[in-house]
Parts: C-alpha cells; structure tokens; sequence
C-alpha cells in the first residue's frame, strides 16, 4: 500500500478553519479585568468554606464546590512559583523567543496564575524570586491588562 | 471483574501515515482487533470511538470513523480524550449487562494540523489562551518546579529517553526506535527550559482498538482473555495554577481504587509491567511515583538503578512508550493492547515476564486527569 505514493505528491486538502467565536468573561472575570484596566488594581475573590482567596477569582471554588463571596485586593508583588524560558518558536507564541512563562502566586493568594516574566536577563529567573506585576500603557479589560511580571530585585 | 479484553490492533505508529485518511486507520486496528479474537463484526454489539474534534480538525469527529467501526444499525457512544478513559465507559457498558462486546477504538493524526496550536486552544480562552501557552511549555512550567521540589536530573530525565527510545527498537509499530546516550539528549535542542528536543514525546499517527468481552462469551471464543481486575479514573482542578503540579494527587487516588478493585496492596512487588503515559521524560518519574512504584521523588534514582530497564524488576514502558510514538487520544490504548500482548506472551523481542500489568492514560493539561487499568492472566 505504501508504494502507491511512490514519486508523486498524494493529494491532500487544504485549510484554515477559522471559526468566528467570542467568549463572554462573565461577571466574575469582568469585574477582575475592569479593575486591573481602570484603577491597575488585583482583585481575588475569597472562598467562605475554605478560606482561599483565588487569583484569577473563580466564581466556583475547585477545592469545594462553593461559590466565592468576597472581593479580595491582593498584589501587585507576587512569588514565581514555577517558570519555562522558551528557546523554539513554538507556533502558539504570541512573541518571540525566548519567552518566560512563569507560574505567580499573588501575595495574598492562595493558587497561582500564568503570565509572562519580563524586564529581566531570562537566565536570572529563580523559582522563589518576589515579582511584581507590570501594567500594560494601553490597557484594555483582557488578561493582557497586566503586561507582564518583573522581579523585584 | 466478569470482563476480559479479547482482541487487539494497533496500526504503525508514524509521523505521517499519507497512505491512510483516519477511517482507513480505523479500519485496519478494527479488522485486526476482530482476526486476533478470532470473531466477526457480527459478534460485536456495541462501539465506542475515541476522538479529538480540534486534532480532527471536524466536529463530531466521532461519527467519521463509524462506517469503519460497523457502528451502522448498532449502539455506538463516544468519548473526547485519552483512550483509556473510552475503553473505561466501553467496559462500564460491558458490565452493565445490556452488551457482551464492545469494541472501542481510539485514533488521531497528528501529522495533519499543528500541535502547539491545538494545545494552546486546551488553555482557558478568558484567564490564559492568549499568552500563548502549549502543552510543551505548560509541561516544562510543571518539570522545573517538579525538579526543583525533587532534586530529579536533567541526567535523569535524559536516561527516560534512552531507556524509552532504546526499547522502541524492539517494537514494530513504534516510530522512534533509536540508541541514544544521555548526552544525545542533553546536546538537543533546548525547547522550553528544561525540557529538550528528546524530553518530547513526537507528534504521530495511529489507530488502536481493543474488543471487551464479558465472561459468558469469553467462554465461547478461541482468543486467549486478558482479564480486567480494576479500573479507575480521578481528576484534579482544571487551571494549573490550582492545583500543586509537583503532586500527583489524581493519579494517587485512581492507583488506589484500581489496585483496591485488583486485591493489590504492595504495587512495588505485585505488578510485573507498567506501560505509562510519558509524554514527556520527567512525566514518566512523575507517574511512577503517582502509581505507588517509587517513593515520591526517588524514581530517578531507581530510573538509574536499572528497576525500570526491560530487564529490571518493573519493566516500564517496554514498548518505547509514547517517547517512540505518540498519537493523542490513541496512546493511552496502545498502553492496554501492549500490557495485553505482554501478558499473552505474544510481545515479541519485547516480551517480559508478566502476569500482571498496568495501563496508564491521561487526559489534560500537566496531567489534570488519569486513568488506571490493571489488567492480569488470571480471572
């Protein structure tokens, strides 16, 4: 069977499927990104059965099935948990390499959330190292309101 | 359990099967599923197909490989994710009574669309997708702090790829049998921090399908059963920060139930093979450990030891695992057919002394769900 190919080009049909689609952040995540948006503030929301503040807020708590109650402002600084450098121009890049992706847990929260590490020498990034976060000039209500994250020292 | 898997077939796993659209991949794991239970599609009455609609590039890719799996006037479900977890409802469908066959397939072609891009769109479209995320980059976020908390090696990553690539020599159907040294891997190129080139699974094409039985009809048919002693499934927080990702809590809770089903209480000792969901190197220590093979952090070291090597006391991954071929949704599949093989005794030059195995899939990002099959000789 493998042979039938054998020095002609197979044929092969091509496309882009690209599908119009939009997401509604909803209430929860539309109250985080018009805080960071218009007053560069970080807001958590804070679980009533397990105390944990999330951030980015969740309006379900994944630990307890329990929706969250209350606004909590936490940051800017924050704590790089966990970080990758990319070196390879992954297709899904939005920039290029290298590019630090770095896994931020906000002071003040209890999880964690992914963004980019900037304004340093890539190979100065350390798991541990205090970060703060860095406000997008032009700031619309999307996760790319915070620009990216730079270490405090 | 009252259920064995009778039959099994894999196509070659390749980077790019262009000879074969996947109903025609289908069709050759399906036909040879049916001619090694030596039964017809007649005997089979119900199916479920395994599929990713984004790896398709289709919705309701499900319905593609129908005519391929027979599923014309019979009952047909599917399942979106890893194989394993389909051949888990296929089992549960077996059990229930209403259905002594099922036949469940699971395909992808991963040749045909480009991976970083379907894996980013895996990502949370509000909170996380437009940063530009991918399951290579998202899975070294997870090696680095995994490493970190461990102490685990770049070394020690690099001897999963030598080990893996090194048995993939001795499988026909694996697409990256090769001899490689530590440092092969360690000169490769440097992808996402820490992972290299040959810390990555590939992008592959393939199509496996395995035929459950219930014991009534097992009795019937020639085929030699495998028989199923636990299966189980457990998931973990959708967003990664989340969840602790240097842990294995999901994995941890579905090894328990599944060996708890199986009357297996020591995992180490009891278990004679594993073929484990290593998509990538440090993922593999990571599994071991989340299955009760290793002490947490220490399955680099016994990695080192030899434990796992094909002539080790737990052979892991005897087949190249997904290091030597990986096509989404299917590997987890292919991880049962091999421990099926293995405990007929039919594995060929990579035949272990086994009587009992595990099977081990994944589903999600750093591993938000698994699923667990412990398969044995015995009823």
């Amino acid at each position: 069977m493998g042979n039938i190919f054998h020095g002609i080009e197979p044929s092969v049909y091509k496309s882009q499927i690209n599908v119009p689609y939009q997401w509604w952040a909803g209430e929860t995540a539309s109250k985080y990104f018009i805080a960071l948006r218009d007053e560069k503030k970080i807001l958590g929301k804070q679980c009533p059965q397990c105390g944990k503040v999330y951030c980015p807020p969740k309006k379900t708590c994944p630990s307890c099935f329990t929706e969250t109650n209350a606004w909590k402002e936490v940051g800017p600084k924050g704590k790089l948990i966990s970080y990758t450098i990319v070196l390879r121009q992954l297709a899904a890049l939005q920039k290029k390499v290298p590019v630090a992706f770095g896994l931020i847990c906000i002071d003040g929260a209890d999880n964690a959330m992914l963004h980019y590490i900037g304004d340093v020498d890539v190979n100065n990034i350390t798991i541990g190292m205090e970060v703060e976060a860095v406000f997008a000039d032009d700031r619309n209500a999307t996760i790319n309101a915070i620009s990216h994250f730079k270490p405090l020292t | 359990m009252d259920a064995a898997i009778i039959g099994i077939g894999m196509t070659t796993i390749e980077k790019n099967k262009i000879a074969c659209n996947y109903a025609d991949l289908a069709w050759e794991a399906v036909n040879k599923a049916l001619a090694d239970a030596s039964i017809t599609i007649d005997d089979i009455d119900n199916v479920i197909t395994t599929s990713s609609d984004f790896w398709d590039g289709r919705t309701i890719s499900c319905m593609a490989v129908g005519d391929a799996c027979a599923v014309r006037h019979k009952n047909c479900s599917a399942v979106e994710g890893d194989g394993t977890f389909g051949a888990a409802y296929g089992l549960s469908r077996t059990l229930s009574g209403d259905y002594k066959t099922t036949l469940v397939t699971a395909h992808s072609k991963g040749s045909e669309s480009i991976s970083s891009i379907i894996t980013n769109a895996a990502f949370d479209p509000i909170y996380e997708r437009s940063l530009g995320l991918d399951m290579i980059s998202a899975s070294a976020i997870q090696a680095k702090q995994y490493m970190h908390v461990t102490g685990t090696t770049p070394e020690q990553l690099a001897l999963v790829s030598c080990k893996n690539h090194k048995n993939g020599k001795d499988n026909p159907y694996a697409q990256l049998p090769m001899d490689i040294t530590v440092n092969d891997v360690l000169n490769s190129e440097m992808i996402a921090e820490p992972l290299h080139k040959l810390d990555c699974s590939p992008v592959s094409d393939g199509c496996c399908a395995i035929i459950i039985a219930n014991a009534e009809f097992v009795k019937k048919v020639k085929a030699k059963p495998v028989w199923i002693k636990g299966v189980a499934f457990c998931s973990d927080a959708y967003f990664m920060g989340d969840r602790d990702l240097t842990k294995t809590i999901a994995l941890e809770n579905a090894a328990k139930k599944a060996y708890m089903m199986a009357g297996i209480t020591n995992p180490e000792n009891e278990i004679d093979i594993a073929e484990i969901y290593d998509a990538f190197t440090y993922q593999e220590l990571m599994w071991i450990e989340g299955l009760g093979l290793a002490e947490y952090g220490n399955a680099g070291k016994l990695l080192e030891k030899g434990i796992f090597n094909k002539n080790g006391k737990l052979p892991v991954n005897p087949s190249g695992g997904l290091l030597s071929g990986h096509p989404v949704i299917a590997a987890g599949l292919y991880r049962i057919a091999e421990i099926v093989l293995q405990i007929r005794g039919e594995a060929g030059a990579r035949q272990v002394n086994a009587k009992r195995g595990i099977a081990h899939g994944v589903n999600g990002i750093c591993g938000q769900s698994h699923c667990v099959w412990v398969l044995d000789k015995e009823k």
